[in-house]
C-alpha cells in the first residue's frame, strides 16, 4: 500500500506538469480558437531561456524563474501579433500550419543557439524524501504541485477579480460584442497567448529537472497536455487542471502496475485517452457540449 | 476529350520522357537523392488527397508510412533470431518489390479503419488525434520487439529478398564497380538507378490514378466535401463514405512510399519515421500547393534538398548575424528546422496557394502576355 501511495504522489508532481501545459493550450484554444501545438516547443525553447540565465549569465534561480516568465510572456504576445493575428479569420488548417511552422522555428533555434546536446536543471527543491508512516514522499514532487497550484489560484484570481480579467473573459466569450463594449480585443488576445507561453513556461521548468534539456524534451509532454486537456474538456480551465492530474496519477498507475503497458506504451494511452474521450464525450468531463447550428 | 486535358496528357507523356532520361545526365549519387524525392512525391500526393482535396488534416502521415515500411521490411527480413507473429518466423519471406503493393494495402486498411473513429473529429480535434498518432507509433514499434525489431531495427542490407547490383572488384586495377541489375531484360547500370526508375515509375503511375480519381464524380464529391460538409451531404454525398476512402486511399500511397523508403534506405527503425517526418509531409503539401497534384514535386524536391543540402548552405549564410544571441554552436544541427519552419509561415502569409498558385499565376500572365501580342499583331495587319 505504500508504494501504491508513492506512485499517487509522484503521479501528481507529472500531472502538475502536464495540467500547467493543459491549461497553456486550454487557455489559447478559448482566447483564439486554436490548438497551439507548438505551446510545447515554446515551453523548451523558454526553459532554455532559463538555463542560459542561470550558467551563463549567474542568476539565482528564482530571478531567473521570474524573468523566464517575463521573457515567455513578451514572446507569447509576439507570436500573437505577428504569426497568429495575420490568419485569424483563415481556415483552420491554415492556423494549425502556422503552429506548425512555429514547432519547426522554435525545435531548430535551440539546437542552433544551444546546441542539441542533452544538459541537467538545477531543481529548486532538495532531491530529499518526507518520511509519513511507510510512504516516502518526493520533496520534488510536492514542491512541484504546490508551484503550480499556486500559480493556477493566481491566475484564476486574476481573470475573476481584476478588470483586464474580465476583458480577457469577454473577448474570449464574445469578441464582437466585447469591441463595441471598447474593449481592445486583438491586445487581450495577445494576452492570452502571452499568459499561456508564461504557463508553458512554468512546465518547461518544472518538468527539465527530471526530463532534462534537449530540445525534444517537451514532445511526450505535450501529448500527456493535449490528452489532459481533452479529458477535462478544452474550453474548461478547471477542466485542464484536474484532467492533468487524473492523467499524471493515472498514467503512473497504469505503467506500474500493468505490465502489459510498462514504461514503454505509456504514450499510445495517452493517445487512447485522447481518441477516446474525442469519441464518447468531445466535451471532455467539465467542458460545455458544442451544439451546431445547421 | 477536351483541348485542355489532350495538353495535359501531352505534358505528362513529355515529362515520363524526361524523367526518363534524366538519370543518363546526373551521377548515380543524385539518381539515388532524386529517387528519394520520387518517395516524398507519392507520399505528398497521398497527403494531399486527403488534405488538400478533401480537407481533413492530417499531421501523422508519417505513421502511415512506417506502417508501410515496416509491413515491407518485415516481410523480406532475416533476422537471428527471425521476427514473429502469431508463430510464424519471418525469414527472406518473398522479394521487395512484391512487397510494395501489399505495403500499400495493410496501410491503406490502417487508413481506412482509421477513418471511421476520424468520421467524429473535425479539424483541429482531427489534428490533433492524427499528430498524436504520429508521436506514439514509434512508441507502439519498440514494444512489441519480437515483431518489430524493436529500437534496434531491421536491417535490410544482406537479406536475399533485396534486389542488389553485384559489385565485382578489377584485378588489376582493384577499382570496384556495379554489375547492375536485370530488370525484363534490361540492365539497370546501378542499384541506385534501378531505385530512381522504380521509385518514379511508381509515382508516375499513382499520379495518373491520382488524377484520373480526382477528375470525376469521386474528386467533386471530395472536393464538395471539403468546402462545405453540410451542402456536401444536403446534395446527397455520403460523407462518412468519400472520407473514409479518402483516408484508405491516401494511407495507401503513404503506405507505398514508406515501402519504397525502407528498400532505398535497406533499414528500418523507429527514427526512420519520426514525428518531423510528418510534419515535413505537410510542410511539403503547402510548399507544392494544397489541392494541387503534380506541382508537389517541387514540395518533394524541397523537402528532400532543404534536409541534406540548402540547409548546409544556409549555414554558412547564418552565423554572421546569429552571434547576436551568444554562444553558438558551429555545425548548427538546427538549420533545417528553423528553415522549415519560418519558409512554412512565410508561405502561408504571402502565398497560400503555394508553388501550384505561383505557377498558375505565372501561366496566366504568359497567356496574357500571349494574348495581347496577338491581339497588337491584328491591329497592325488590319
Amino acid at each position: 500500500m505504500a508504494e501504491f501511495f508513492q506512485q499517487v504522489v509522484s503521479g501528481l508532481g507529472s500531472g502538475a506538469i502536464y495540467a500547467a501545459l493543459a491549461l497553456a493550450l486550454v487557455l489559447i484554444h478559448r482566447a483564439t480558437g486554436v490548438i497551439n501545438f507548438a505551446q510545447g516547443e515554446m515551453a523548451m525553447f523558454t526553459t532554455y531561456v532559463a538555463w542560459a540565465l542561470i550558467t551563463n549569465h549567474g542568476w539565482d534561480y528564482w530571478p531567473a524563474f521570474v524573468g523566464t516568465l517575463v521573457i515567455a510572456f513578451l514572446l507569447g504576445v509576439g507570436i500573437h501579433t505577428v504569426v497568429i493575428r495575420p490568419v485569424e479569420r483563415a481556415s483552420v488548417l491554415t492556423v494549425v500550419i502556422m503552429t506548425i511552422g512555429l514547432v519547426l522555428t522554435f525545435n531548430g533555434l535551440a539546437s542552433l543557439i544551444w546546441s542539441a546536446e542533452v544538459r541537467a536543471f538545477p531543481s529548486p527543491f532538495p532531491n530529499d524524501t518526507w518520511q509519513i508512516g511507510d510512504v516516502a514522499i518526493s520533496q520534488q514532487d510536492v514542491g512541484t504541485f504546490a508551484i503550480v497550484l499556486a500559480l493556477v489560484t493566481l491566475l484564476w484570481a486574476f481573470f475573476q477579480f481584476t478588470k483586464t480579467g474580465l476583458a480577457l473573459r469577454a473577448s474570449a466569450v464574445n469578441p464582437d460584442a466585447s469591441r463595441l463594449v471598447g474593449v481592445r480585443v486583438g491586445w487581450m488576445l495577445a494576452i492570452g497567448w502571452g499568459l499561456a507561453a508564461a504557463l508553458g513556461a512554468v512546465s518547461g521548468m518544472l518538468a527539465a529537472p527530471t526530463l532534462f534539456l534537449d530540445p525534444n524534451m517537451m514532445q511526450a509532454t505535450l501529448i500527456y497536455a493535449f490528452a489532459a486537456a481533452v479529458l477535462g474538456g478544452i474550453d474548461s480551465p478547471f477542466g485542464a487542471v484536474v484532467g492533468g492530474l487524473i492523467l499524471g496519477v493515472g498514467l503512473n498507475l497504469i505503467g506500474n502496475y500493468i505490465d502489459f503497458v510498462g514504461a514503454g506504451l505509456k504514450l499510445p494511452v495517452a493517445l487512447l485517452v485522447i481518441l477516446v474521450v474525442l469519441l464518447v464525450r468531445p466535451a471532455g468531463i467539465f467542458g460545455t457540449p458544442v451544439t451546431r447550428r445547421v | 476529350m477536351k483541348r485542355g486535358e489532350l495538353i495535359r496528357i501531352g505534358l505528362f507523356v513529355l515529362a515520363c520522357i524526361a524523367i526518363l532520361l534524366l538519370p543518363r545526365f546526373i551521377s548515380d549519387f543524385r539518381a539515388q537523392q532524386f529517387a528519394y524525392v520520387g518517395i516524398y512525391f507519392i507520399a505528398l500526393l497521398g497527403l494531399n488527397l486527403l488534405t488538400g482535396f478533401t480537407g481533413q488534416i492530417s499531421l501523422g502521415h508519417g505513421a502511415f508510412m512506417l506502417i508501410g515500411g515496416y509491413t515491407t521490411a518485415i516481410l523480406i527480413s532475416n533476422q537471428t533470431p527471425p521476427l514473429e507473429l502469431f508463430g510464424h518466423q519471418f525469414t527472406s519471406d518473398m522479394r521487395d518489390i512484391w512487397t510494395i503493393p501489399i505495403a500499400g494495402l495493410v496501410a491503406g486498411v490502417a487508413g481506412f479503419l482509421f477513418g471511421f473513429p476520424a468520421l467524429r473529429l473535425t479539424g483541429l480535434y482531427l489534428a490533433l488525434a492524427t499528430f498524436a498518432i504520429a508521436v506514439a507509433a514509434p512508441a507502439v514499434v519498440r514494444r512489441f520487439a519480437d515483431f518489430t525489431g524493436g529500437g534496434g531495427g531491421i536491417n535490410l542490407f544482406d537479406v536475399s529478398g533485396r534486389t542488389k547490383a553485384e559489385v565485382v572488384t578489377d584485378p588489376v586495377t582493384f577499382e570496384s564497380r556495379e554489375l547492375g541489375v536485370d530488370v525484363l531484360g534490361i540492365t539497370i547500370p546501378s542499384f541506385n538507378e534501378w531505385l530512381y526508375y522504380l521509385c518514379w515509375t511508381l509515382a508516375l503511375v499513382l499520379l495518373g490514378v491520382a488524377w484520373f480519381l480526382l477528375r470525376g464524380r469521386f474528386g467533386r464529391s471530395l472536393r464538395a466535401v471539403r468546402d462545405s460538409e453540410l451542402a456536401a451531404a444536403s446534395s446527397g454525398v455520403d460523407l462518412a463514405r468519400y472520407k473514409t476512402l479518402a483516408f484508405g486511399i491516401s494511407a495507401f500511397y503513404a503506405g507505398v512510399a514508406g515501402s519504397l523508403l525502407a528498400i532505398a534506405t535497406t533499414f528500418v527503425n523507429p527514427d526512420t519515421f519520426p514525428i518531423t517526418l510528418s510534419i515535413f509531409l505537410l510542410v511539403g503539401v503547402v510548399v507544392g500547393g494544397l489541392g494541387s497534384l503534380w506541382p508537389l514535386v517541387f514540395g518533394a524536391i524541397f523537402i528532400h534538398f532543404m534536409q541534406i543540402e540548402w540547409a548546409q548552405s544556409a549555414e554558412r549564410i547564418v552565423p554572421n548575424f546569429v552571434p547576436l544571441l551568444g554562444g553558438i554552436d558551429t555545425d548548427l544541427p538546427g538549420a533545417p528546422a528553423v528553415a522549415f519552419g519560418v519558409i512554412l509561415i512565410l508561405i502561408m502569409l504571402a502565398s497560400p496557394g503555394g508553388a501550384a498558385a505561383l505557377l498558375r499565376r505565372l501561366g496566366a500572365a504568359i497567356t496574357d502576355a500571349y494574348g495581347r501580342y496577338r491581339a497588337r499583331r491584328t491591329e497592325a495587319a488590319s
